[in-house]
């Protein structure tokens, strides 16, 4: 587990509202494999030049689910979003996930809404990756309420990926900016791309204050069972006081 | 009780069965000129049957179209259907049984009925045989009739006995079959060849050669189509001959005629629903569950609306069925109103029964998968919802094929991963415009759809050739690069080709993949 270690940072946290139970210092910081608050629906904004938004959502998936879960998970792309992006390609995702994908190609934005929300609502799906461009009529603030009360009632973690959208309205419960990184040199050949790294700015979420990370899939470790337990995903902070490499190693027991 | 079995010989059942289907008496329109139906083989199109005219003109079954063509120029021809012929022998088989109560096939052409104990119904054998030979004259099939003790001696009497004959349970069917040719036995080609060398041409031959002779001779002979002696002993009832029954399966239907023809959806919804409730109730007392449903609308001014619907795994809920009607209803034109609405369900699979899952429950709990695809693949078609598995292949697009989301993967070698692979494939590859150290460097700048990226960290290349067994041989190889730009972006691109590779002009660039 990584997290914070030093001193909080002077952050807005007249904007949070914590959920009840828990202190204001408890609900603070957003850090990775938290599994604790209940299903997740998460957007995530990016651009369509690149796959940092579909990666990062099987990252946090990766990093939420169950390694023993060997549910079905669905994919949703609408057909801009998959001439944009392009298809999945089972080689390259993740070795404990390629096995288990249902992909759904929809038409129109309306027809992946449709099978996004029937998605949420079977219960033998791990869980639910929304692909979608734009900023589509029918995804408006009441579609947006129906998924969090999908979500929330049978308990399936969405992420829906909004390619080259702006940011409207919605009731998601966080919401992520996401910008690829340069990533860390291999160790045996440093002129090659490493694993995949993100620059990601959470700029609301309900419970936590915003804040902008560096964020590292290491998906690889995880499923080989090689790395630290429950740790899907390595972050890092990059704003504010944390910079300088203010962030340690904790304990898994965090 | 004696056993007796009937055996019915359509002797031209191929060229009946065209006629029928061009709606022709024998010997009328184009039946009266030479005519032959035509199998394709590796050969080139070979005869399966021909009529009466182009028999008397000498083509005959198992002969190439062009050696009767040089008999008989005016032959026409049609093609052969064995599949259909079979599919309508079945059916026969089932109308077949007014003379008994199993019947069996005897592919190609023939059938066996059990008539034991049955005869006295009809007024006797004759009068049944006669029976026979009207209803089947009535369906304008050529057939040929035999009574006798055993399928076999009924067999060989059916094709090469008098017609209509009558082998009686006292008669000594050794005595009486002597003069039939051996290939009344049912053996192959290769068995009565070996038996004409031998010198053994009727059946009353092999009963003159010791039996242990023969048996020595056929000994390794297992199939009784290849051993003249199993036949034999089957023909003259030493050993029993189970007959395999054709049995009728009805599928589960169920329909509800209405006394008012209705013109509104809403009634059309009610009546789904309650069909949808008797089919789950006549599937639920067979423990069957339903793949496939057939809904037939018939409307007034006799047009029929046919709506089929395909289960990802077999159901029989009704609340979930006519929910899936129901999104196939929208555009259905009820004119005058439709009077009669039918369900049918002609493909299941068995389904044990279990706890009754209702829509609350589905409500509270979720829906399960196969429900999930159900819905999807009603709204979005079978064609929107699939899942990737891998295929033989080492070109980067065709090592992924797609098929339905709920088929198991068919087992395949697992593939080294020697290289990372981009998280996603791009449907149409784009070309890129790239500076790169020629003749084959890295790549050090590209544009893409309109923008330029400075690229500071490349892998490369991994050399992918081409698939030579499939493709042409002017298709170049593929030279791909694992990049990242300044910005981060990581994408997956290749060099088409070489320079001077003789294949073409200048190498292309193209952009395949996007990765993570």
């Amino acid at each position: 587990m990584f997290e914070r270690c030093d001193s909080m940072p002077d952050l807005p946290f007249a904007t949070v509202l914590p959920p009840p139970g828990q202190s204001a210092l408890q609900a603070a910081e957003w850090r990775p494999g938290n599994r604790g608050e209940g299903a997740a629906h998460t957007e995530i904004f990016a651009t369509a030049d690149h796959g940092a938004g579909a990666a990062l959502a099987l990252a946090f998936a990766l990093d939420r689910i169950d390694p023993a879960d060997d549910r079905m998970w669905l994919w949703v792309q609408d057909r801009e979003a998959l001439r944009r992006t392009g298809r999945p390609y089972r080689p390259g995702l993740p070795r404990g996930l390629r096995h288990r994908l249902i992909h759904v190609a929809a038409k129109s934005a309306e027809d992946a809404l449709f099978a996004l929300e029937e998605g949420l609502r079977c219960r033998d799906l791990a869980f639910v990756i929304g692909e979608i461009a734009g900023n589509p009529r029918a995804l408006d603030f009441t579609a947006s309420r129906r998924f969090s009360l999908a979500v929330e009632r049978h308990g399936v973690p969405f992420w829906l990926v909004r390619l080259d959208a702006r940011r409207d309205l919605s009731s998601a419960r966080m919401r992520w900016h996401v910008e690829p990184a340069a990533s860390p040199p291999p160790r045996w050949n440093p002129q090659a791309p490493g694993h995949p790294a993100w620059r990601a700015e959470l700029f609301r979420a309900r419970g936590h204050p915003p804040g902008e990370w560096l964020l590292r899939g290491d998906a690889a470790a995880r499923l080989d069972g090689t790395g630290p337990e429950g740790a899907g995903l390595l972050a890092e902070r990059v704003d504010g006081a944390a910079q300088a490499g203010a962030l340690a190693r904790c304990p898994a027991a965090s | 009780m004696p056993r007796r079995v009937l055996a019915i010989w359509c002797a031209r059942l191929a060229i009946d069965r065209w006629r029928l289907g061009e709606g022709l008496a024998p010997g009328e329109g184009a039946d009266a000129a030479p005519l032959a139906l035509i199998a394709e083989t590796a050969h080139g199109p070979r005869i399966a049957a021909a009529n009466a005219p182009g028999r008397a003109a000498g083509a005959a079954p198992g002969m190439m179209l062009a050696d009767a063509r040089t008999l008989c120029p005016t032959l026409a021809v049609a093609p052969a259907d064995p599949a259909g012929d079979l599919a309508f022998l079945e059916r026969l088989a089932i109308w077949a049984q007014r003379w008994g109560p199993g019947s069996a096939l005897d592919p190609p052409d023939g059938l066996i009925v059990d008539i034991s104990g049955v005869a006295h119904l009809f007024g006797g054998e004759r009068a049944l045989l006669a029976d026979a030979r009207a209803a089947f004259a009535r369906r304008r099939l050529t057939v040929r009739l035999a009574v006798a003790p055993t399928a076999g001696a009924a067999w060989a009497l059916a094709h090469h006995g008098p017609d209509d004959a009558i082998l009686r349970p006292r008669d000594d069917p050794a005595a009486r079959l002597a003069d039939l040719p051996v290939a009344a036995l049912r053996l192959d080609d290769a068995t009565i060849t070996v038996l004409r060398r031998l010198g053994l041409k009727r059946l009353g031959d092999l009963h003159g050669v010791a039996r242990a002779a023969l048996v020595r001779r056929f000994r390794d002979r297992r199939s009784p189509a290849a051993n003249p002696l199993i036949r034999m002993d089957q023909l003259l009832g030493r050993v029993p001959e189970p007959l395999l029954p054709v049995i009728a399966v009805e599928p589960p239907l169920v329909q509800r005629r209405l006394l008012e023809p209705i013109r509104h959806r809403d009634l059309l919804d009610r009546v789904v629903a309650d069909l949808a409730g008797d089919m789950a109730r006549r599937l639920e007392s067979r423990a069957l569950g339903a793949r496939r449903l057939e809904l037939g609308l018939w409307r007034v001014d006799g047009e029929v609306i046919v709506r089929v619907l395909e289960l990802a795994a077999p159901s029989r809920e009704a609340g979930h069925i006519a929910g899936l009607f129901g999104r196939k209803l929208d555009d259905v034109d009820a004119g005058f109103g439709i009077e009669l609405v039918r369900l049918r369900a002609p493909w299941t699979e068995p389904f044990a029964l279990a706890q009754g899952d209702f829509e609350a429950a589905a409500e509270t709990h979720g829906t399960s998968l196969a429900a999930c695809i159900d819905r999807l693949t009603v709204r979005l078609g079978a064609g929107a919802v699939r899942r990737p598995v891998p295929r033989a292949s080492h070109l980067p697009e065709r090592a992924q094929g797609w098929q339905g989301p709920l088929e198991p993967e068919k087992p395949l070698q697992d593939t080294f991963e020697f290289h990372d692979r981009p998280l996603k494939l791009l449907d149409r590859v784009e070309p890129i415009a790239v500076i790169y150290e020629t003749p084959d460097g890295l790549p050090r700048r590209f544009r893409w759809r309109g923008q330029v990226h400075e690229i500071t960290r490349a892998e490369g290349p991994e050399r992918i050739a081409p698939e030579w067994w499939r493709e042409r041989s002017s298709t170049r190889l593929r030279d791909y690069y694992r990049i990242e730009d300044g910005a981060g972006r990581r994408y997956w691109i290749y060099r088409l080709g070489l320079i001077g590779d003789g294949r073409g002009g200048v190498p292309g660039w193209f952009l395949q993949g996007i990765c993570g």
